[in-house]
């Protein structure tokens, strides 16, 4: 049997909400994954951090209130310096269509906006990390 | 002709977990408990109303919440509601402001002015409310974390103004535990938290008694994933937390809970939330009466802000949430709820447009003018349907209020993490009913559309305005008289050190110019920091 998938799902900058980002958590490990979930106000640094002592295979953010270029941009360079740039980057949330090109750009590989059903996540994190 | 029966319906369940009869007859309101609680308007346990005439002496407060970028900006769009017939204000503030930081703080970078008004010093609220008189529009402030600073810079803008403040009005949301269960804008540890709310409702009582410190607030409770049953009850049980403090000080009851006032979520099945209200005004007010011994009317009355709700609008066909709020405000008003906000349909994507804020208020007022709403007081009274289920949900309310106290209080259950496990476990359930088709949501499991992410207006972010706001704060500090801030600085601290009320402090720190970001590190430097318990 292969080992679990590890996810990491984590709350960026000041944003509050956390009821999706806690619904995904509970959809990634009823898939078998092994989930570690930030808690709220995650800066970059913190992000990496996280995401090194769990050896995670993905990377997620979950975010609500607009900051998620700003952030993306700042924690794509901790990305590439920690050698992390590999792993599986995906964003969710209040993500507008306006700005995916831009996400994307900055090497984000899904964009799940509010609206995305937790199997489309749980299919495309199963079909990207083996 | 046959004789057989038609087959006996499926069984219908509302989100509350009660089940609803195809009809309802007078021995259902009798097996229900009766009418005895119904009563009259404005007469206890203020079933109906907690006023005789309700809408007919006047319609209810509308409210719409708004505020962006730098204090002018906010000024402009708050003159703009007010030209609309706004007849209140209902402030946001950005992130860093919430949490108790200075513009200029490494940890607000590309948050200053993005989710609401950026609030440093006194000054912001100088420009953010000059030339709106503060006696003619009640102004509602939507902060936690930072309550106790905003509180006591709203109140010195006034008095700096003239207002006399014993008379003024305005509302605070200061529900610090529910930021604990959802929304987040967390500071402090959850002693110091419920400390700084009584201390805010404790000064208010003395020196602005007709400002409500604190909207307990079911609404984001509800978001976060709870019944409508759970909404009310676990704010009951967070206002008694505070209640409870505020009374071990030695104030009288009848001092303070005629200026504690309620904060609640609408969406979903119409009846299920009118009778919600109307149970959760008499079981309010019976737990006033019985358990707190309160004796003015007041004290009883479960004044609310009702509205929303953000969570049963939808991303999909966005213009059906302009319908969705307009029967989120029928609701509203079937309620008699004193004060109502509703969200735009574009809150999904962005803050909303004027155009958009114009939709919901509109929508409001064709309720007050057209609909003939304010004619009567309310008006579903008397159903069968409407009594039996107002009875069946104050049980269940009751019921769920002594489980809280069993497993050791809403307290503990929030620091423990253990109701907002329990929440997101129920959201989890909801989604997956959603996804599934169990639960009916239009647009999103049944009468979808093919479409496109529409051309909305996104609230443009511009990172030269925070700037601005950060060079802004930055003169107002070389400004002030550093000695006298620090010296308010210090007493802000060593009140937190103490058992005497911050207040105080906290008003001379403002009025100094002390900045929020300041103040707080006062306070942490005392109380330390929240640490988020994680647990599913």
């Amino acid at each position: 049997m292969s080992r679990a998938v590890k996810v990491l799902i984590a709350k960026p900058g000041l944003d509050g909400h956390d009821q999706g980002a806690k619904v995904v958590v509970r959809a990634l490990m009823d898939a078998g994954f092994e989930v570690t979930y930030s808690g709220l106000r995650q800066t970059p640094e913190q992000v990496v951090q996280l995401a090194r002592d769990a050896a995670v295979d993905v990377i997620g953010l979950s975010s609500m209130a607009g900051s998620h270029l700003f952030f993306c941009r700042k924690l794509k360079v901790l990305l590439v310096e920690h050698g992390l740039e590999e792993k599986l980057w995906i964003v969710g949330g209040s993500i507008p269509a306006h700005d995916h090109a831009a996400l994307r750009e900055i090497g984000v590989d899904g964009i799940f906006p509010a609206g995305t059903t937790l199997q489309e996540i749980v299919t495309f994190i199963r079909e990207k990390v083996r | 002709m046959s004789s057989e029966k038609p087959p006996a319906p499926s069984p219908v369940f509302n989100e509350s977990g009660l089940e609803i009869k195809p009809v309802y007859t007078p021995t259902d309101v009798e097996a229900s408990g009766g009418s005895h609680a119904v009563g009259l308007p404005g007469q206890y346990p203020f079933t109906r109303g907690i006023h005789p005439l309700m809408y007919r002496q006047r319609p209810w407060t509308m409210r719409q919440y708004a505020g962006f970028g730098n204090p002018r900006e906010t000024n402009k769009r708050f003159k703009y509601l007010i030209a609309n017939g706004q007849t209140g204000l209902n402030v946001a503030f950005d992130l860093p402001t919430q949490i108790g930081l200075d513009s200029s703080d490494p940890a607000a970078a590309g948050e200053v002015g993005r989710v609401g008004m950026a609030v440093d010093t006194l000054r912001d609220f100088e420009i953010a409310f000059e030339g709106i008189d503060l006696e003619r529009v009640t102004v509602s402030l939507t902060v936690n974390g930072s309550a106790a600073t905003l509180i006591a810079m709203y109140l010195e803008l006034a008095r700096k103004r003239g207002y006399d403040i014993r008379t003024l009005r305005g509302t605070a949301q200061n529900d610090i535990l529910k930021e604990f269960i959802g929304r987040g804008t967390w500071v402090y540890p959850v002693q110091p938290s419920i400390r700084l709310v009584a201390d805010t409702i404790e000064f208010c009582a003395r020196e602005a008694p007709k400002y409500s410190p604190v909207s307990v607030c079911g609404y984001h409770i509800r978001e976060s994933g709870a019944d409508p049953v759970q909404e009310m009850a676990y704010a009951f049980c967070i206002a008694r937390v505070y209640a409870d403090e505020v009374i071990a000080r030695g104030l009288p009851v009848d001092e303070f809970a005629g200026r504690l006032s309620y904060n609640f979520n609408i969406f979903g099945n119409i009846f299920e939330q009118v009778c919600k209200f109307r149970a959760g005004r008499s079981l309010w007010a019976q737990i006033m009466q019985e358990q707190y011994g309160a004796q003015k009317p007041t004290s009883m009355w479960l004044r609310m802000i009702a509205g929303g709700g953000g969570s049963g609008l939808t991303k999909e066909q966005p213009e059906l949430n302009i319908v969705r709020s307009a029967y989120y405000a029928l609701i509203g008003a079937l309620s008699g709820t004193q004060t109502m906000a509703l969200c735009s349909f574009d809150e999904a994507y962005t803050i909303p447009t004027e155009y958009s804020a114009r939709i919901s208020l509109r929508t409001m007022q064709l309720l007050t003018t057209e609909m003939g709403l304010c004619d009567t007081v309310d008006p579903l009274a008397g159903s069968y349907y409407v009594e039996t289920l107002t009875n069946q949900m104050r049980d269940q309310m009751e019921k769920v209020m002594q489980e809280i106290e069993a497993e050791g209080g809403i307290v503990k259950l929030i620091s423990e993490g253990i109701i907002q496990s329990r929440l997101s476990a129920q959201a989890y359930d909801r989604r997956r009913q959603i996804e599934s088709g169990a639960f009916a949501k239009v647009g999103i499991n049944c009468f979808q559309i093919e479409e496109e992410e529409p051309e909305v207006q996104l609230h443009p972010y511009s990172d030269e305005d925070a700037q601005a706001q950060v060079a802004a704060t930055a003169r107002v500090c070389g400004e002030r008289d550093s000695s006298v801030v620090a010296a308010a600085l210090a007493e802000v601290g060593a009140a937190a050190a103490g058992d005497s009320n911050v207040m105080p402090a906290v008003s001379r720190a403002v009025s100094a110019y002390a900045t929020v970001g300041e103040i707080t590190a006062a306070l942490t430097g005392v109380f330390g920091c929240y640490q988020e318990p994680i647990r599913f």
